[in-house]
């Protein structure tokens, strides 16, 4: 039951974008189509759960196994960094077909802030692994579905006819700012 | 005189926020309250100061092929500073800025300054260009913190403008989304007028 109110929050009502405002970046950037938003979507759970796994394993056993936990920011940057160039370079031997499908969306994961809040997010709840491991997952997930909705409107909004100054990122966020206040809805839930 | 436009690019010309839509994220994060954007502000500025000097400094030492990851050491050095120091002086605000003072490691402002300005120039310019950058970034959510305040709670800086309660959906998530859309479009219909 504490694992479902756990998956909930984190995917609907506390949703990683659209009231958090982590992963702005990617939300803005590769939203014009539903299936490049689903190929980030899938690249960024990937990422997200294994990145949260090791940082963890490393914050808990050498960070505060030497006593250096204000250097938890550098640790965390640069092992999110070298994790998403192995996993690039294992994808492109292991799995070719998976590699073109999340391919040119790993080197932008890298400065996606979702995946270090997420990291740093998981101890400043007091998480343990397994809790950890699950909020990250429920995170990713919320990610992609606010990503694919928001990509799903953006294919309709492309026919509209927009005033010029609007055009672009304006109605973007303009539209994610509603999609947020229907996120809002959520809010009783946990 | 060249060094005062290094400076002054980054207010309007090339403004972070609202020209080049840089680091979206704490922009919309951390203005529900004027006071509050600007604190994020000046934490960014500091550390774009703090980068771009060094940056500026090392840059030729530093073989091509690893100098992100060099870069992002420099920069994660001078956030964590930040982040001590805010959490020793400034409690309150830190602990309202939360997650985002680490995350400023990854704002694509300090990096993309970083390099397409700092490690093809000197350290005075890069230091301008940093202040510039900075105080330009600090001003965009300083603004977009007053109109939030304003709408949201009626006020400015915490000092009461209008009666009432103001409409609470401009402090919470969706309103920054709006507030920012908007200001965005009039900057947009601006520069093109």
């Amino acid at each position: 039951m504490e694992y479902i109110l756990l998956i909930i929050s984190a995917i609907f009502v506390n949703n990683i974008v659209l009231s958090q405002f982590l992963g702005i970046c990617p939300f803005l950037g590769v939203s014009n189509k539903v299936s490049t938003a689903m190929g980030m979507s899938a690249a960024v759970l990937f990422v997200i759960v294994l990145a949260t796994i090791v940082t963890y394993l490393i914050h808990v056993y050498v960070l505060m196994a030497l006593h250096i936990e204000y250097m938890q920011t550098i640790t965390f940057i640069l092992v999110i960094a070298a994790l998403v160039q192995m996993v690039e370079i294992i994808l492109k031997k292991v799995s070719p077909s998976l590699y073109q499908a999340l391919g040119i969306f790993l080197p932008l994961i890298t400065t996606n802030c979702a995946v270090l809040g997420v990291a740093i997010l998981v101890f400043k709840k007091n998480y343990m692994l397994f809790e950890g491991v699950i909020f990250a997952g429920a995170t990713a997930i919320g990610f992609g579905l606010a990503l694919v909705i928001f990509a799903g409107i953006r294919e309709h909004l492309d026919m509209m006819a927009i005033p010029k100054g609007m055009k672009g990122i304006p109605i973007s966020l303009i539209t994610a700012g509603i999609l947020a206040m229907a996120f809002m809805g959520f809010s009783g839930l946990v | 005189m060249s060094q005062i436009k290094h400076f002054t690019k980054g207010f309007f010309k090339e403004n972070p926020i609202l020209v080049l839509i840089l680091g979206t994220c704490p922009t919309l994060a951390t203005t529900s309250s004027a006071i509050n954007g600007i604190g994020m502000g000046l934490a960014t500025t500091f550390v774009l100061i703090g980068s771009n000097v060094v940056i500026s400094l090392i840059a030729k030492l530093i073989p091509d092929k690893v100098r992100i990851p060099a870069y992002v050491v420099v920069i994660a050095t001078f956030v964590t500073i930040v982040d001590l120091l805010m959490q020793a002086y400034v409690p309150s605000l830190y602990k309202q800025l939360g997650i985002f003072i680490p995350l400023i490691v990854v704002n694509c402002i300090v990096l993309g300054r970083a390099e397409a300005f700092a490690n093809k120039n000197k350290v005075l310019p890069s230091f301008f260009d940093g202040l510039g950058m900075g105080l330009g970034f600090a001003m965009a959510l300083g603004i977009l913190g007053s109109i939030r305040e304003l709408l949201g709670a009626g006020s400015i800086m915490s000092i009461k403008l209008i009666e009432g309660d103001g409409m609470l959906v401009f402090i919470l998530a969706p309103g920054a989304f709006i507030a920012l859309g908007y200001l965005i479009a009039i900057i947009n219909r601006l520069r093109k007028a």
